[in-house]
């Protein structure tokens, strides 16, 4: 039974920069009961579809140009903003991507769930308090006597997802809209999420349309997925059809650009670089001191790709940058090559930092806004003497093309780059000093797949051309498995275990480091 | 090989970058030429004023403007446009140079307390609190009893009252800025700390101090009038804007033309400010721009 029927639905954007069709012609439907996964990367349109639908976006810039979409025998696209607002938070109900910012601080969860009980329903405030209770416990959170009364900052992400699902759900809504709920959550979070709202949809026999960006994550709960490319729909079908027969190119490039393969380690004599002893790094928040790193001991050959796993919270970008010298480590030693640096002098430090770079999370944060490509690339070769004003611009130059980058953006700024152009800026950053170990912090996580895919190969290419040590710091396992030699498990700033690829893929030992591999989404069909 | 359009726009630093863009603007070129024609004008203002400044003429008193006195005349028959003139030597340089000290001190001030943080922080900005605290005409009146009164003494002393505000921003921006991450990739290439704050944090925090800085030049001007009305700035025969807008204000209702006059030469300024410093701020901001 067709849930909502979307025909021939066209979003165009007028803005100061021109015109520009966002949605084009797009056709789809959902059923009753299933899971309908809309897969797109940033800029395809799968969001503004789905928004526009329940008239969230703002007009103008955007205009909806043509098309239908009828749910429940009315067209959603021909409803005043009083009879959409009845529909809604009633029949459609909507998740969020980050949970952080969905919840109001300064209202209590149990005050933030009633609200739409209360709007829509006209219930009591002791019957839709009950109700909420009900809620909270098919959430999955626990004592929801105690939880109803706190605010949003005593949850962690992932219980404030939950939270967020509850309200969604509050009403009985017949259609559930997610937008990318889980990309903000760790990966065994993740797991949870994605298992909750499967069960969910199951229990209640509601429709669900879920939003991503990544194949893998829908690939265990969806019945239909639909492949979104710049405004178009490319490909549709049931799950099982596009996960084995994908006849659309991009659709293959999607699926091609998950990483699936394990890297076989090949082992040299090992050298270490770098050797970590003790490392202890602990933040004193004033009334309490967080042990982030606690007694951390490894040593990274040379040439050799480490891993660094763990989730958030688990230390694993604080011991990169602890041993970059970038914080102030509590005790324990750090060597590059027999040197200890944490007995360096500043101006020691100064010419050593040349050695070891960094590439960084979020390429948007980490380039200077102010600063054109050639500033940023010029300036490490001209700090290090590396190059003079004379030759510098072909030092630059040359790195523009190693990394990839036309030679006709040396005058751009940051901002007229796409997410990895960025990540490419920031990694000819990292390489103009030809370090010998790099210290990559998730530098792949804040990219689209197929650009992560890219990237990744960049990075592997590049480490082989230079000789390069890295620490790859990441809570994406299927990405390390794909470029590290060797991977270190963290859990709560304390190694839970060593191994090289494939032997830690294959035979996990300890059970944190086997529940990490099970939420790797999409493994039991990829694996296929 | 792509050599040849490099060469074409050599421009590489921001400040080029973003005159090249400022250039784009008329609005703020047209603020930058009556600025320029202010200041050429008041700088040459001994050799093209049409009378001395304390040239008086009793029997005229004050006269509407006419072919003679373009302006009019004060009440003592003294050419206003004259006045203006040398009034406005007076407060475009205590406009500027109260600014410019305030700028250099509150900038570095507030980029060195954000960005070392703890407590240095603590007690630069402590000494930022006492100072906000002191009673601004005490200072002003003890400067002049100890040093006697004169005019570098009264920039400076404007200029120092005016670096709080100034600091506050300029930290408050730093400790925003240096939590980014290319603050951190900086240090992991080897900058020193100076170096970062002048690369990295001060051309990001721009454009509010600009803003500033427009509102900050008017006020100056204005406290200087008010502290001229009190006996503690500039004394006749010797004026400024501030003093003939003042001294206008008195006689208005009789010798509109005294008001009116120096009046308009301050808020044309304060618009040619105005508009300059939204002209700056979009020129120093690359994503503003579309080319």
């Amino acid at each position: 039974m067709n849930l909502l029927e979307v025909r021939d639905l066209q979003v165009d954007f007028n803005t100061r920069n021109g015109h520009t069709i966002a949605v084009n012609k797009i056709s789809f439907t959902v059923k009753k009961g299933e899971i309908t996964a809309i897969i797109g990367e940033s800029g395809s349109g799968k969001s503004v579809a789905c928004y526009s639908l329940l008239g969230l976006l703002p007009q103008p810039p955007a205009s909806i140009e043509s098309g239908t979409a009828v749910f429940e025998g009315r067209d959603l696209l021909t409803l005043s903003e009083s009879e959409l607002r009845q529909i809604r938070g009633r029949d459609i109900a909507m998740i969020f991507q980050d949970p952080m910012t969905c919840l109001n601080p300064f209202m209590t969860i149990g005050d933030q769930l009633i609200e739409p009980l209360m709007f829509h329903k006209k219930v009591s405030k002791a019957s839709a308090l009950a109700r909420a209770k009900e809620l909270l416990v098919e959430v999955g959170i626990r004592d929801p006597e105690a939880t109803i009364n706190n605010y949003p900052h005593e949850f962690s992400g992932g219980m404030r997802q939950r939270v967020m699902i509850a309200m969604a759900l509050i009403n009985e809504p017949k259609l559930l809209i997610a937008d990318e709920p889980t990309t903000a959550l760790d990966v065994t979070i993740q797991a949870q999420i994605l298992k909750l709202v499967a069960d969910l949809q199951k229990k209640r026999d509601i429709g669900v349309i879920f939003i991503s960006h990544d194949l893998a994550v829908v690939a265990d709960i969806a019945d239909q997925i639909i492949v979104m490319e710049k405004g178009f729909v490319v490909e549709q079908g049931d799950s099982n059809a596009i996960f084995t027969a994908a006849s659309h190119p991009y659709t293959q490039k999607l699926l091609a650009a998950i990483p699936s393969d394990t890297k076989v380690t090949t082992l040299n004599d090992p050298e270490p670089l770098i050797q970590v002893k003790n490392l202890k790094t602990y933040f004193n928040t004033g009334t309490t001191v967080v042990k982030a790193v606690d007694d951390v001991s490894f040593d990274i050959n040379r040439g050799e790709i480490v891993g660094l796993v763990g989730e958030s919270g688990s230390g694993k970008s604080t011991i990169g940058r602890s041993i970059l010298r970038l914080l102030p480590i509590t005790s324990g030693h750090i060597s590059l090559d027999g040197q200890d640096l944490t007995k360096l002098d500043t101006n020691t430090l100064k010419q050593t930092r040349r050695r070891m770079q960094m590439i960084f999370q979020d390429p948007y944060a980490s380039l200077n806004p102010r600063m054109s490509v050639y500033d940023t690339l010029a300036e490490p070769l001209l700090l290090h003497k590396i190059e003079t004003r004379k030759t510098v611009e072909h030092a630059v130059l040359r790195l523009m093309d190693e990394v990839g980058l036309a030679r006709a953006f040396i005058r751009k700024y940051p901002h007229e780059f796409s997410g990895g152009q960025r990540q490419r800026i920031a990694i000819g950053r990292a390489l103009a000093t030809k370090p010998e170990f790099i210290v990559a912090d998730e530098p792949v996580s804040a990219l689209d797949v197929t650009i992560q895919a890219q990237i990744l190969d960049l990075m592997l290419d590049l480490g082989k051309q230079y000789g390069l040590t890295m620490l790859f710091v990441s809570h994406d396992l299927a990405v390390v498995r794909h470029i590290a030699d060797r991977i270190i498990v963290l859990y709560h700033g304390k190694i839970v275990e060593t191994g090289t690829s494939e032997t830690l893929f294959n035979t996990p030992q300890e059970a944190y480091t086997k529940s990490l591999l099970a939420s790797i989404p999409g493994r039991n069909r990829l694996a296929s | 090989m792509a050599h040849i359009d490099i060469n074409a726009e050599k421009g590489t630093s921001l400040w080029e970058d973003a005159w090249r863009r400022l250039k784009k603007n008329r609005l703020a070129l047209f603020g930058l030429g009556v600025l320029v024609l202010f200041v050429v004008s008041a700088l040459l203002t001994p050799w093209i004023a049409p009378y001395a400044y304390d040239a008086q003429n009793l029997d005229l008193g004050a006269t509407p403007p006419s072919a003679q006195h373009w302006l009019g005349t004060d009440i003592f028959g003294r050419d206003l446009l004259t006045q203006i003139m040398y009034g406005g030597r007076i407060s475009l340089a205590v406009g500027f140079v109260a600014t410019a000290v305030a700028l250099v001190i509150g900038v570095t001030w507030g980029a060195v307390a954000g960005y070392i943080g703890g407590r240095v922080d603590a007690v630069m900005m402590r000494i930022v609190d006492i100072l906000y605290a002191l009673p601004f005409m005490i200072f002003i009146v003890l400067l002049m009893v100890v040093f006697g009164r004169n005019l570098l003494l009264l920039f400076l002393a404007i200029g120092a009252v005016e670096w709080l505000t100034m600091a506050r921003i300029m930290r408050g921006q730093v400790q925003a800025l240096r939590k980014q991450e290319f603050v951190e990739a900086a240090i992991s290439l080897g900058l020193s700390p100076m170096t970062i704050i002048r690369r990295h944090l001060v051309p990001n925090a721009l454009g509010p101090i600009i803003v500033y800085t427009t509102l900050t030049i008017p006020s100056v001007m204005l406290l200087e009038a008010f502290l001229s009305f009190l006996g503690l700035g500039i004394q006749p025969p010797k004026t400024s804007w501030g003093l003939l807008i003042s001294y206008g204000a008195e006689t208005m209702e009789e010798y509109p033309w005294l008001l009116i006059f120096p009046g308009l030469a301050l808020t044309t300024t304060l618009f040619a400010l105005n508009f300059l410093g939204d002209g700056l701020r979009d020129a120093l901001d690359v994503r503003r721009s579309a080319d």
